[in-house]
């Protein structure tokens, strides 16, 4: 039986338009962006300097606090400078910026295509290598791995479950990579088990990814402890609690954790990352991105270094669509729009969306209808049109604490269902933020 | 018939009174005792509720005063001077009056000034937008024309002027209370003296952008040339991070520094139309609109 | 370089709009008004139309000259509530009764709260509760009026079922013989049924709706099986315990506007609970006081007074009514 969440969900139409092309491996450019903020919480240090000479692996970030992490070069050549640049919302950014020359590698990296089984290492080295190697969770917040896989001391993880559902329509980088790859991340969850010291760990896919499912079933033959979980499509499947709820029933509690109820979430592309990292010594530079969109003439996936200008990208598929009106890092549901498209890309992209007018255009606000639509759709049981009547009263942070806005994951069911286009996410997003912060300043009991 | 009537009349009498006692007790019994000095210091308030002085309201500020050993520490921004020496007689206290305040806009990235480079779609505020990205224009400090600000004002002393595309104050409405200063994410609004004569003079730019960036976003920028902090003789004007700021407590109203400006970023309001050198009349250009708009205003109320 | 548009996300919207909706109620009505028509002819036709455009012009009208707010005539809410109101009337009842029940419905019931969504009643009940009770003779006058497509049965009967059995009873007789003496047999009344409003003259039509909408998604079928549910459950009781006085299940069931009540008045967006707790809480109630109201009240039909009472609740209803959360709420500071 397909297992699903229980509580909302949406049905966009999948638009997995290629979900049939293999992954590329882009070329190499002339010059890297390089950000050091790829990751949640503190951005990397850049420990390289204008002239420096370096080569593709090697560490030219260092993590500045707990939840930071370390960012390698993903090309080799000389640094022409380490300099504030606009990301892709504006908002200058530390990035170090390379001049390619030729394509040296670190020699510890293991370039050969074959495939290592044997993992001779402790959990700490594992953790350690992990950290080292600069992976962030790739499934989309791109916090760091290092940290999801070292719990505190009094929560013991149960359970392992690789995320590999997919639930954004567009997006194909991690359907691809379970076609292609699909014993390397099944190496990756059993390195990840090792570290977390469990037992058990499973792999949820959606059912609209056939292939994908099967060519993991064949793999994880040799797998015992892993299993295969078929989910049903339904919007948002991938996220962290729903995706804890369809494959084990349980729930995280509100304000809690996976590991809470036990359980670890990891994107099948970080698991793919952690084998390159620990079995190949590879840090994480190089992603599949998913170069797609209906006006699109080439649509592509492609195995892209980071540092990649968006704009380089989009001169590879054919240039400017006509008809492009909106760009977007990451799918359409969660993704963020590019406001400035000479940004480049980060370890934690997953795909180039462009939408034309027609497909994106915000309709005009109506009167709430109180159809209820938006209570059926949220994944958290939350009621999207009381959260947006209280934000809009305004000063009612006690009301919206109660009615648990900081619940609210942000997948954007609300709005995407609303018929009157009512913008539910814009304002409970921003609201939630101001009720958490007020949650963390209030002095505990 | 009549029968009816007494019946009914005595009925509902009874009833009433037998209430009535009933309350009166109860009332005894369930009295808060409370300062009455409260009631009086309330309806001294202007009761706009607006939280322009830090507490929750008109009633919580009456409370606390009334309870502080010492006025001094409270202001109530809405009533000004004469209403704090009210309060502060009704309280048997001294209090010393404070310079009167107004909230000043230190942007004019106008729509001329400053062209939009995306659109943005979304609920319109100004705190959405610059939760996701700079802004749709090419200045991340400058106003997003949202209207944050004047959604919170409880005076309608700021409004959005949909031709230029950024907050006009009316200085006459507006009491300093303080709320589009909080409002505004891009913490553009600051609260200036209201200076003599209600002349101010003030660095209408917050960018910190190098001078270059910012004269590319914006026709209007300080691009932190420090002609200005060379000219005053006061010693009124830091320039920090590329950006002027004229210390109110400080400034003269000499407006040497409006004259040095090269991208006009520094305004002069309220001030005579007639400057007394011919050599600045390049400079004037601007201000004439200000004048005019400020003289309007006051002309209307 | 072109401009590009930036929006927080998601950036993808689903194709129902509240125009989509609203048309798709339209749509599932239609089957009952073709039925109406067939049957009534010209008087089916001629109040559906006045309904609906009267409706239209005065939303349009308050909008544009008292609120001076945005005219939101097109998104088909007015024209529904029209409709439906239309289809709650007498087949024979003169223009002008629904060109005031129009007005009251949206100048009062709808604007006056604030337009749509903002009501706390339903529009169309509003005005049809305000026509019966201020001109309850044309409101109970059933005869049918001429039709171009059939003719025959004219002055057959001149009171609804529901209406006939309440004064056979209030004159003595008993329940098995007003039934028998005038021929209400279930399966009449499931395909066609005569003496009663415009829009319930099918209750297979209604049906046929109500699987419209589910399938449709536009609304939930909680509400309308509570309603029925509770009926079906309420008479049963009653019938068994003295079946002398107290009709069945698929009578009650069939007649006075059960079906078109619980299918398209009770399911109203605006008026009825958001969660599927409140949903059957506020189907549950309108059952049991429409039941309530048919035995032992004094008019002999009550869905309308039952739903208009059950929308009062539904503030209440959403409050207290929250949707299952995900996760329980932890205490650890």
């Amino acid at each position: 039986m397909k297992k699903t969440f229980k509580i909302g969900g949406v049905h966009p139409n999948d638009n997995k338009l290629t979900s049939d092309a293999i992954i590329e491996v882009f070329p190499v450019l002339d010059t890297a962006y390089i950000s050091m903020a790829q990751h949640l919480g503190a951005p990397a240090e850049p420990i390289v300097q204008k002239g420096d000479k370096v080569r593709v692996g090697q560490v030219i970030g260092k993590p500045t606090g707990f939840i930071s992490g370390f960012v390698h070069s993903s090309v080799s050549g000389t640094v022409t400078s380490v300099e504030p640049l606009p990301d892709l919302a504006g908002n200058p950014v530390t990035h170090v910026v390379i001049a390619v020359e030729g394509d040296e590698w670190c020699e510890e990296i293991d370039r050969t295509p074959d495939i290592k089984r044997d993992i001779p290492y402790s959990s700490e080295e594992i953790i350690e290598k992990i950290k080292n190697a600069g992976i962030v969770g790739l499934g989309g917040a791109a916090f760091p791995t290092h940290v999801k896989l070292n719990p505190p001391k009094d929560k013991k993880a149960e359970f392992l479950i690789l995320n590999g559902s997919e639930c954004e329509p567009y997006v194909t980088a991690d359907d691809r990579i379970m076609k292609e790859r699909p014993e390397e991340i099944l190496i990756g969850a059993a390195i990840m088990m090792k570290a977390l010291n469990v037992d058990k760990a499973f792999v949820g896919i959606e059912e609209n990814k056939p292939q994908a499912i099967a060519s993991m079933k064949k793999a994880a033959e040799a797998f015992p402890q892993i299993e295969i979980v078929t989910l049903k499509k339904k919007y948002p499947q991938g996220g962290e609690k729903q995706l804890i709820d369809s494959v084990t029933g349980r729930r995280v509690p509100s304000m809690g954790l996976p590991i809470d109820v036990g359980v670890v979430v990891q994107n099948v592309g970080t698991s793919l990352a952690v084998y390159e990292a620990v079995q190949k010594n590879q840090p994480l530079f190089e992603g599949v991105v998913t170069v797609t969109g209906h006006c699109v003439t080439e649509q592509r996936n492609f195995l892209l270094r980071i540092g990649t200008p968006f704009s380089k990208i989009l001169d590879a598929v054919g240039g400017l669509p006509k008809d492009a009106a909106k760009f977007i890092s990451g799918g359409p549901m969660m993704g963020k729009a590019v406001a400035n498209i000479d940004a480049s890309t980060l370890k934690g992209t997953s795909a180039f969306l462009l939408m034309t007018e027609e497909e994106t255009r915000r309709k005009e606000e109506g009167n709430c209808i109180r159809c209820g639509k938006c209570t059926e759709a949220c994944p958290m049981g939350l009621e999207p049109y009381l959260l947006n009547k209280l934000c809009r009263a305004g000063n009612r942070y006690d009301d919206l604490e109660k009615e648990k806005i900081f619940d609210c994951i942000e997948c954007g069911c609300c709005l995407y269902t609303c018929p009157a286009n009512i913008p539910l996410l814009d304002i409970i997003r921003i609201n939630k933020a101001e009720v958490i912060k007020i949650m963390r300043n209030r002095p505990k009991k | 018939m009549s029968t009816t009537i007494i019946l009914t009349i005595a009925c509902l009498g009874v009833l009433g009174l037998l209430f009535s006692v009933v309350l009166y007790f109860v009332a005894q019994k369930f009295k808060v005792e409370e300062d009455p000095r409260i009631d009086i210091v309330e309806s001294i308030l202007p009761g706009a509720n607006c939280g322009g002085c830090g507490q929750a309201g008109c009633r919580a500020f009456a409370e606390n005063v009334v309870k502080a050993p010492s006025i001094g520490s409270f202001f109530c921004p809405v009533g000004g001077n004469p209403t704090m020496a009210e309060i502060a007689k009704a309280l048997g206290q001294e209090v010393e009056a404070k310079e009167p305040m107004v909230a000043v806009v230190r942007c004019h990235g106008t729509i001329d000034n400053r062209a939009k480079i995306n659109n943005f779609e979304g609920y319109s505020s100004c705190k959405v937008m610059s939760s996701l990205y700079i802004g749709d224009t090419g200045c991340k400090y400058g106003c997003l024309g949202k209207g944050d600000c004047e959604v919170v004002c409880k005076f309608d002393a700021i409004h959005i002027d949909p031709k230029r595309g950024i907050p006009e104050v009316n200085q006459d409405k507006c009491t300093a209370c303080g709320a589009c200063v909080k409002a505004c994410p891009k913490s553009i609004i600051e609260l200036r003296n209201k200076g003599l004569k209600e002349r101010r003079v003030y660095v209408s730019c917050l960018s910190k952008d190098k001078g270059a960036v910012t004269r590319k976003a914006c026709a209007v920028g300080c691009i932190g040339c420090g002609k200005c902090a060379k000219v005053c003789p006061f010693g009124a004007i830091t320039v920090e991070n590329n950006l002027a700021y004229i210390d109110f407590t400080k400034c003269k109203l000499c407006r040497k520094c409006v004259e040095e400006c090269p991208t006009k970023a520094i305004w002069a309001v309220n001030f005579p139309i007639k400057l007394p050198k011919s050599a600045t009349e390049p400079h004037t250009e601007p201000q004439p609109q200000t004048i005019e708009k400020e003289s309007t205003v006051q002309q209307e109320n | 370089m072109r401009k590009l548009i930036v929006s927080p996300a998601p950036h993808i919207h689903s194709k129902e709009n509240t125009k989509s909706l609203m048309r798709d109620v339209i749509i599932a009505l239609s089957p009952s008004l073709l039925v109406s028509i067939y049957f009534f002819g010209f008087s089916a036709i001629k109040l559906v139309i006045v309904g609906a455009f009267t409706c239209v012009l005065v939303e349009y009208l308050i909008q544009k000259y008292l609120l001076h707010t945005k005219v939101t005539i097109n998104d088909y809410s007015a024209a529904l509530t029209g409709v439906l109101l239309a289809l709650n009337l007498p087949p024979n009842s003169p223009w002008w009764l629904i060109l005031i029940g129009s007005i009251v419905a949206i100048g009062i019931a709808k604007m006056t709260f604030g337009g749509l969504g903002q009501n706390v009643f339903n529009p169309a009940l509003v005005g049809r509760v305000f026509l019966l009770i201020s001109f309850p003779a044309l409101m109970t006058d059933w005869s049918i009026p001429q039709s171009w497509f059939r003719d025959g049965i004219d002055a057959v009967s001149s009171a609804t079922p529901l209406a006939l059995v309440k004064e056979g009873l209030a004159a003595g007789q008993s329940l098995p013989d007003i039934l028998a003496a005038n021929d209400f047999s279930a399966k009449q009344m499931l395909f066609v049924k005569m003496g009663g409003s415009v829009g319930e003259v099918s209750a297979l039509a209604l049906i046929l709706g109500f699987i419209y909408l589910l399938v449709r998604r536009v609304i939930k079928p909680y509400i309308p099986v509570a309603i029925v549910g509770t009926i079906f459950v309420m008479t049963l009781i009653f019938n068994l315990i003295d079946p002398a006085h107290f009709t069945g299940p698929a009578f009650n069931i069939l007649t006075g506007g059960v079906l078109l009540g619980s299918i398209f008045m009770a399911t109203d967006y605006a008026t009825s609970p958001m969660t599927t707790k409140g949903m059957i809480i506020y189907g549950v109630g309108i059952g049991v006081i429409t039941v309530l109201i048919r035995y032992f009240g004094s008019y002999p039909e009550g869905v309308s007074f039952a739903i208009l009472i059950m929308n009062a609740t539904v503030p209440l209803l959403n409050k207290y009514c929250k949707p299952a959360r995900f996760g329980k709420e932890v205490h650890n500071g």
